[in-house]
C-alpha cells in the first residue's frame, strides 16, 4: 500500500497507509490528521481541505484542475504548490507522497 | 422597529430538511414560517452544490441540488409557507408550555408553538479572508456585505475575489467610487463572461485598476483602513491606498446562535429522540444535519424522515384536542383535497 506523509504547520508528521483509489484528503480524515477539514465531504465546494505538495513531489501530483482552481481563490494563503487534497487520488506512483498541512483552513 | 408575527410553526433554515418539513406539517393543517441567513432557499443544495448530481434521493436516480430544491418548493407550494429570507434566528426563549418567542437579526419576533432547528451544518456566513489583522476593520471599512450602496460614494474601494460577487459589486459600485480596484489571486474568474467582459472593458479604459496578488497586510488607525499591500506572485508588494475593503471569499456554515440557547450540544450537534427528533425542550424538534442520535446518518433522505416523525408529535402541540387519524396521500381524499389534487 503506498504511504503518505502529512507534515503539520508544527512540525509533527504522520506517515499513514493509503488506499489506492482513495484521495489523499480520505486518507487524512481516515487517519485522524486534525488540520484537514473537509466540511463538504470530498465535493470541491469548501476548500477546507487543503495541502501544499512538497515540492519534490509537485511535478509528479501536478496542478489542479480549473474547478479546483475556482475553489482555491476562497482557500487561506495559497502557494504555487497548493491542492485540494480531495481532489489527489491515491495511485501507486503517489507512493511516498509528502504534503505539508495548513495551521489554518479557512472557516 | 420590531414586528410580530404569529404562526403554528418556527421553521430554522430553509435547506431541504426545512423544506420538506413544510410538507408534512402542512398534511396535517399545521401552518409554517421558515427563517434563512442566504437571500434564497435549498440550504446547502442551493449554496455548495447546485449543479452537483445527487444519486441518492430514494426514487430519483439523479438530481442536481438545484433540481431537488425546485422540486421540493413545488412540492410545498400547497402551503404557502412564508419565507424569511437574508435573516438569522438570533433569539429563542420559551415563554410558556408550549409557546416560544423567536428573534431574528432584523427584529422580526415569531410567537409560535413549535419550533423546528433545520440548521444543517449552521448559517451560511461570509468567509473570513486570510489576511493577518483584518479584525479590527471588520464592519468599519472592511465589509462583507453591501447593505446602502451609498456609503461607498467618492471613496477608495478595494475588492477582493474572483467570483460573481466580487464581479457584481465592482461593476455597481465603480461608478460611485472615487476609484475602484480589484484584486484577484489569479488572471482568471470564474464570474459571469459577461461580468468579466465589462470589468475588463473598465480597466482597458482606465476607469478602475486590476491587481493579480493576494492582499498580504492593512495599514490604518481605529478601523480606519488607509492602505492595503498587495503580493504578486513575485513577491513583489504594491502599497494601494484604501478608504474601505469588500473581500468575498465565499461562505463558510457557522453554527452561530444555536450554540447559545442551551441545547447540550454534542459536539456542535443537538441530541434528540428518535420517536419524533425532539430536543430535551418540548416543543422544541431538530432534523437534518443539525441532530445527533445513535445511529444518525447526515443525508437528506434521514432528513425526511426525521421531518415526518416530527410532523406528528408537533401535531399534538398544535391541535392538543384533535385526534390524528394517520392517512396515505394515495387514498385519502381529505389530504389529496389539501393537495389540491381531488
Amino acid at each position: 500500500m503506498p504511504k503518505i506523509t502529512f507534515i503539520e504547520h508544527d512540525g509533527m508528521k504522520h506517515t499513514v497507509d493509503a488506499e489506492i483509489g482513495t484521495t489523499v484528503m480520505e486518507t487524512a480524515l481516515r487517519n485522524d490528521v486534525a488540520s484537514i477539514v473537509a466540511e463538504c465531504g470530498g465535493s470541491c465546494t469548501c476548500a477546507t481541505c487543503l495541502v501544499h505538495v512538497d515540492e519534490t513531489w509537485s511535478p509528479i501530483v501536478g496542478p489542479p484542475s480549473s474547478e479546483e482552481e475556482d475553489m482555491l481563490d476562497s482557500a487561506f494563503e495559497v502557494k504555487p504548490s497548493s491542492r485540494l487534497s480531495c481532489q489527489i487520488k491515491v495511485t501507486q506512483e503517489l507512493d511516498g507522497l509528502i504534503v505539508h498541512t495548513p495551521a489554518y483552513q479557512g472557516r | 422597529m420590531s414586528e410580530t408575527i404569529k404562526t403554528d410553526v418556527l421553521i430554522i433554515g430553509a435547506g431541504p430538511i426545512g423544506l420538506f418539513a413544510v410538507f408534512e406539517l402542512g398534511l396535517l393543517d399545521i401552518k409554517a414560517h421558515l427563517v434563512d441567513i442566504l437571500d434564497k432557499v435549498g440550504g446547502q443544495c442551493a449554496e455548495l452544490y447546485p449543479e452537483k448530481p445527487i444519486y441518492d434521493i430514494p426514487g430519483i436516480p439523479l438530481i442536481t441540488g438545484h433540481g431537488l430544491t425546485g422540486a421540493l418548493m413545488e412540492q410545498i407550494k400547497p402551503f404557502h409557507p412564508t419565507f424569511h429570507l437574508g435573516e438569522m434566528v438570533t433569539a429563542l426563549k420559551k415563554t410558556g408550555e408550549t409557546a416560544f418567542h423567536v428573534g431574528t437579526d432584523n427584529g422580526k419576533i415569531f410567537e409560535c408553538k413549535v419550533v423546528v432547528i433545520a440548521a444543517g451544518g449552521g448559517s451560511f456566513q461570509p468567509k473570513r479572508p486570510p489576511i493577518a489583522g483584518i479584525e479590527p476593520y471588520e464592519e468599519k471599512s472592511v465589509f462583507y456585505a453591501v447593505r446602502k450602496m451609498e456609503s461607498f460614494r467618492d471613496k477608495r474601494l478595494m475588492i477582493v475575489g474572483g467570483g460573481d460577487s466580487a464581479l457584481d459589486w465592482t461593476l455597481n459600485l465603480q461608478p460611485i467610487a472615487k476609484r475602484l480596484t480589484l484584486v484577484h489571486r489569479r488572471d482568471e474568474f470564474r464570474g459571469a463572461p459577461d461580468s468579466v467582459n465589462k470589468m475588463r472593458a473598465l480597466v482597458a479604459a482606465g476607469d478602475m485598476d486590476l491587481v493579480i496578488g493576494q492582499v498580504a497586510a492593512l495599514e490604518g488607525d481605529g478601523g480606519q483602513l488607509t492602505a492595503a499591500s498587495v503580493k504578486d506572485k513575485a513577491g513583489t508588494h504594491a502599497r494601494i491606498e484604501v478608504d474601505a475593503m469588500l473581500p468575498f471569499f465565499g461562505l463558510t456554515m457557522k453554527l452561530g446562535p444555536v450554540a447559545d440557547w442551551g441545547l447540550n450540544l454534542h459536539e456542535n450537534l443537538i441530541p434528540v429522540d428518535t420517536a419524533a427528533f425532539e430536543t430535551s425542550e418540548p416543543g422544541l424538534f431538530a432534523i437534518g444535519d443539525i441532530n445527533s442520535y445513535a445511529g444518525k446518518l447526515k443525508l437528506i433522505l434521514s432528513g425526511f424522515h426525521e421531518a415526518a416523525l416530527m410532523a406528528q408529535k408537533a401535531h399534538r402541540y398544535i391541535y392538543p384536542e384533535k385526534r390524528l387519524v394517520f392517512q396515505y396521500t394515495t387514498s385519502s381524499t381529505s389530504l389529496q383535497k389539501k393537495l389540491g389534487v381531488a
